[in-house]
């Protein structure tokens, strides 16, 4: 950018020596990574959690109904695409970002907000619905097993739709140039993740019957 | 902060301005006193932060313990109702394990991990003052319940269900052990996901894994540790605090819930752990050994394996704390073999550093005291533990005070000797004088008898069936004698402690009218002790180029032509003098404080009212995109480099994104 500094001498050997990093990965996209790494626990415990409790009924006539009792596998697996597809348009994002094509980038950047904000509303629907329908957070150790593991996930997505927000607005500020491809890379990076959690939290909830 | 440079006319002849990505923001200049101090991005002044509130948290987690001994120094103790009882040690475990010795290995972590490798500070050195300041913040949310909760959490450490729900524990204490640990949580997980990036991408040139100190390597595999437990307990806090503020059903038997699962995530967490705590100890020891046996250590190879194989198979473990949980016999064989297993590596560990002080020059400063120490208390401690690998003896042992001496032997004698030893060994180099020897030796012996005569009698007391937790017992079952002695033992602790302070207040006082330690007082081996005590806020002068393991002391020391060690250079002459100057150093910031204050704000809210909520999500919110607006340096200062740092913040979800997006002008010139 527009910094206008000057460099003295001395300094500049250090800049030279350190903006190299010991494993050639960048100390961000590093830490992205690790964090990931991190991530793939917490959600390791919360769908855990789910596996042991899915079939828990809690005592008494009212509380028989469990999620997998009333959910509806044909609308999920919509939204489940729809957010599938924003790792497409995610990739496009960072691809137009590449060429330096800014209006690309904001577009695509948008389109893989919207879809994740699709996918969010899908999820406010069913969660309505099912509370609707009586089954509500705190009904049986199924459906708080349940909405906790969906909502944590939920959580994560709003996230990166807000990160994906401040990337478009940063954009539009003319502050996200070709020079930030490794900054959207790593937004990608979370929201990858993301998606590829969902890969595992549809399979664990919606697809594998219960007996 | 930095050594701050003025910005220089441009040959256009146009003047040279900074520029100042939101207008408003800029960022602090540091300056002297407390906002020195609040501000700061600086690994060693917030290594200091980290140790000092440590020792504070041993001092409170310290009379809680003597607190229990009184009760339980003589029959029908009356000191303590059995309620206040039981939220004393409750809040005794989680004092001494998340508020004293975690903190006190980041502190060592902090401070000396850049200067190991030779780098000028940590990866993301705001992120670093974040974690901090989070901890901080979790400490004394954890131990504000003692005033605004009801007293503290009254379920153990380790707070089985269900004895954390509400029925028996109707009071906030366990609210804020659910939600304070979080928040502790969130602090470790950043300094883990900060330090491992530090300790892979910062490496000065030459210096390979396999060159890396001892205490380097071990503190790398206790971040890696905390990366992955800690997501674990942070569920288990989660679905914790559902059942108690939110109605959910997930630990409540009655309605279905199943106490089990929080037994399986709390020790999935719990065992990863223990190697969380001894590590940094192990990684201390490591280096003080050598260092006062005059010799390399021996099988460095061996030694990181080993501590990596800890790191890998103490994930295999954790349901040794569940031998009589009813998990079936199948599983108590698996980790009852599993548990036997962990314990070689360990011992491939003790057996190196006997071998690296025989036929050493052996110099028993106060250093090496402490270190030996340790390892014998460890030693004693891991036997014990050896012995409830055994599942038909752990099911005699398990909830008596022979679990009570174990793990005291385990934690105290093997990780909290150690890390006083390594108090001893880098306080020249952090404040630029050393502690008195003399004082320093009365401290460990008093240490070392008190400790013995506190938890050695608990293994006896504990195999005649004195179960731990009670608050108090009758007459007659000749537990009398020991748990006198033992209390005895933890007045002498005590005093010991009290030594010690004694001795940093008198070294300090002393320091002016004697010689200065110089860069190296111990003539050691690692890069630390190449540049001047106290180190100089750029680290070094310049950065070192690697060319061997214990590089520190290849400069100091070669071989003559029959092999023999000789010196070559004395520490004067290979030593940095701290005079670097224009070294450009990050700039300090007051978001990291801001950002954490948010957190306890949303911690009251969820336990009394869900506006706090919103304020505190509000500042949490306000900070986190101040933080990515701020410049990356100070705008008036000549910041033609950003040395090293790509100060921002992958490790925060959200956090990450407006960051980078700032730190791009960094990356335009």
């Amino acid at each position: 950018m527009a910094t206008a500094t000057i460099d003295s001498p001395d300094t500049h050997d250090d800049h030279d020596e350190h903006h190299a990093t010991s494993t050639g990965i960048s100390n961000t996209k590093l830490a992205m990574w690790t964090f990931l790494g991190s991530e793939c626990l917490l959600f390791g415990g919360l769908i855990s959690t789910y596996l042991l409790y899915k079939t828990r009924r809690g005592p008494g006539p009212d509380n028989t109904a469990i999620p997998t009792d009333i959910f509806d596998i044909p609308f999920t697996s919509v939204s489940s695409f729809v957010l599938l597809m924003s790792s497409l348009t995610m990739v496009l994002a960072l691809s137009a970002l590449t060429r330096g094509d800014n209006a690309a980038t904001r577009a695509w950047l948008l389109s893989t907000a919207m879809l994740g904000s699709v996918f969010i509303g899908g999820q406010v629907y069913e969660f309505t619905g099912f509370i609707r329908e009586g089954v509500g957070f705190t009904h049986n150790p199924a459906s708080s097993a349940f909405f906790t593991l969906t909502g944590f996930h939920g959580v994560h997505v709003s996230l990166g739709i807000l990160m994906l927000m401040s990337l478009y607005v940063a954009s539009k500020q003319g502050k996200l140039t070709p020079k930030h491809t490794e900054t959207v890379e790593i937004v990608g990076l979370y929201w990858h993740f993301v998606d590829v959690v969902w890969i595992f939290i549809f399979t664990v909830i919606y697809l594998i019957p219960v007996d | 902060m930095a050594i701050i440079e003025e910005p220089l006319a441009l040959t256009s002849g146009e003047a040279a301005t900074a520029e100042r990505p939101l207008g408003g923001l800029t960022r602090p200049q540091g300056g002297n006193g407390w906002r020195d101090w609040l501000s700061t991005v600086d690994h060693k002044k917030i290594g200091i932060m980290y140790g000092v509130s440590a020792m504070f948290f041993f001092v409170v987690g310290g009379i809680e313990a003597l607190l229990i001994r009184w009760q339980l120094a003589a029959p029908e103790g009356q000191l303590l109702s059995a309620e206040v009882y039981n939220q004393v040690f409750t809040m005794h475990g989680v004092t001494m394990v998340f508020l004293f010795i975690m903190p006190l290995a980041a502190a060592f972590a902090n401070y000396l991990i850049p200067l190991q490798i030779g780098a000028r500070d940590v990866a993301f050195p705001r992120l670093n003052a974040l974690s901090f300041w989070i901890w901080i913040s979790g400490a004394i949310f954890l131990n504000s319940s003692w005033i605004v909760g009801g007293g503290g959490a009254d379920c153990g450490w380790f707070c089985y269900s269900p004895n954390s729900g509400l029925a028996f524990s109707p009071s906030h204490g366990v609210d804020f052990y659910a939600i304070g640990l979080q928040i502790a949580g969130i602090a470790s997980l950043l300094g883990a996901v900060n330090l491992i990036v530090t300790v892979l991408n910062m490496r000065a040139p030459g210096m390979s894994l396999f060159r890396m100190p001892i205490l380097t390597w071990m503190l790398l595999v206790t971040q890696f540790l905390l990366l992955f437990a800690l997501p674990v307990i942070t569920v288990a806090l989660f679905l914790l605090m559902f059942d108690r503020l939110f109605d959910a059903q997930f630990f409540n038997p009655a309605t279905g819930g199943d106490p089990l699962l929080w037994q399986h995530l709390f020790w999935i967490f719990g065992h990863p752990e223990v190697y969380i705590i001894i590590l940094p100890s192990f990684g201390i020891i490591s280096e003080i050994i050598p260092t006062f046996s005059r010799k390399p250590i021996f099988g460095y190879s061996f030694m990181v394996f080993s501590g990596i194989a800890i790191g890998f198979m103490g994930w295999g473990v954790w349901a040794h704390h569940m031998f009589v949980s009813g998990i079936g016999p199948f599983s108590v064989a698996a980790f009852s073999l599993s548990t036997m297993f962990i314990a070689v590596p360990t011992g491939v560990k003790i057996l190196n550093w006997l071998a690296t002080m025989w036929g050493g020059k052996l110099l028993f400063s106060t250093p090496m005291l402490f270190a030996v120490g340790a390892v014998a208390m460890f030693t004693i401690g891991g036997l014990s533990g050896v012995t409830h690998a055994l599942a038909p003896a752990d099911t005699q042992q398990t909830d008596t005070y022979y679990i009570v001496a174990h793990f005291h032997y385990v934690i105290f004698g093997g990780g909290v000797l150690g890390l006083m030893g390594g108090l001893y060994f880098w306080w020249p180099k952090i404040f630029g004088h050393m502690l008195n020897e003399t004082w320093g030796k009365v401290h460990f012996w008093i240490m070392l008898i008190g400790f013995n005569l506190t938890f050695g009698p608990m293994h006896v007391l504990g195999l005649q069936g004195m179960s731990r937790r009670i608050d108090t017992y009758s007459p007659g079952f000749g537990f009398e004698l020991w748990n006198m002695v033992a209390t005895i033992g933890a007045f002498i602790i005590a005093l010991s402690v009290l030594v010690f302070f004694y001795n940093v207040w008198r070294s300090r006082r002393d320091a002016p009218n004697l010689p200065a330690p110089g860069p190296d007082p111990w003539d050691a081996r690692s890069l630390e002790w190449m540049i001047p005590s106290p180190t100089p806020e750029h680290n070094f002068d310049e950065v070192p180029l690697v060319e061997s393991e214990d590089e520190w002391w290849h400069r100091k020391y070669g071989y003559d032509e029959n092999k023999r060690v000789v010196r070559i250079a004395t520490i004067e002459e290979v030593a940095q003098d701290g005079s670097a100057e224009g070294v450009h150093l990050p700039a300090p910031s007051f978001w990291p404080l801001v950002l954490a204050l948010g957190l306890p704000l949303i911690g009251y809210g969820l336990i009394f009212n869900l506006w706090l909520c919103v304020l505190g999500g509000a500042l949490t919110g306000l900070a986190l995109y101040s933080w990515a607006l701020e410049p990356v340096d100070d705008p008036d200062a000549d910041h033609g480099h950003d040395d090293h740092h790509d100060d921002d913040d992958g490790g925060d979800d959200d956090a990450a994104e407006p960051e980078a997006v700032t730190s791009g002008a960094e990356g335009g010139e």
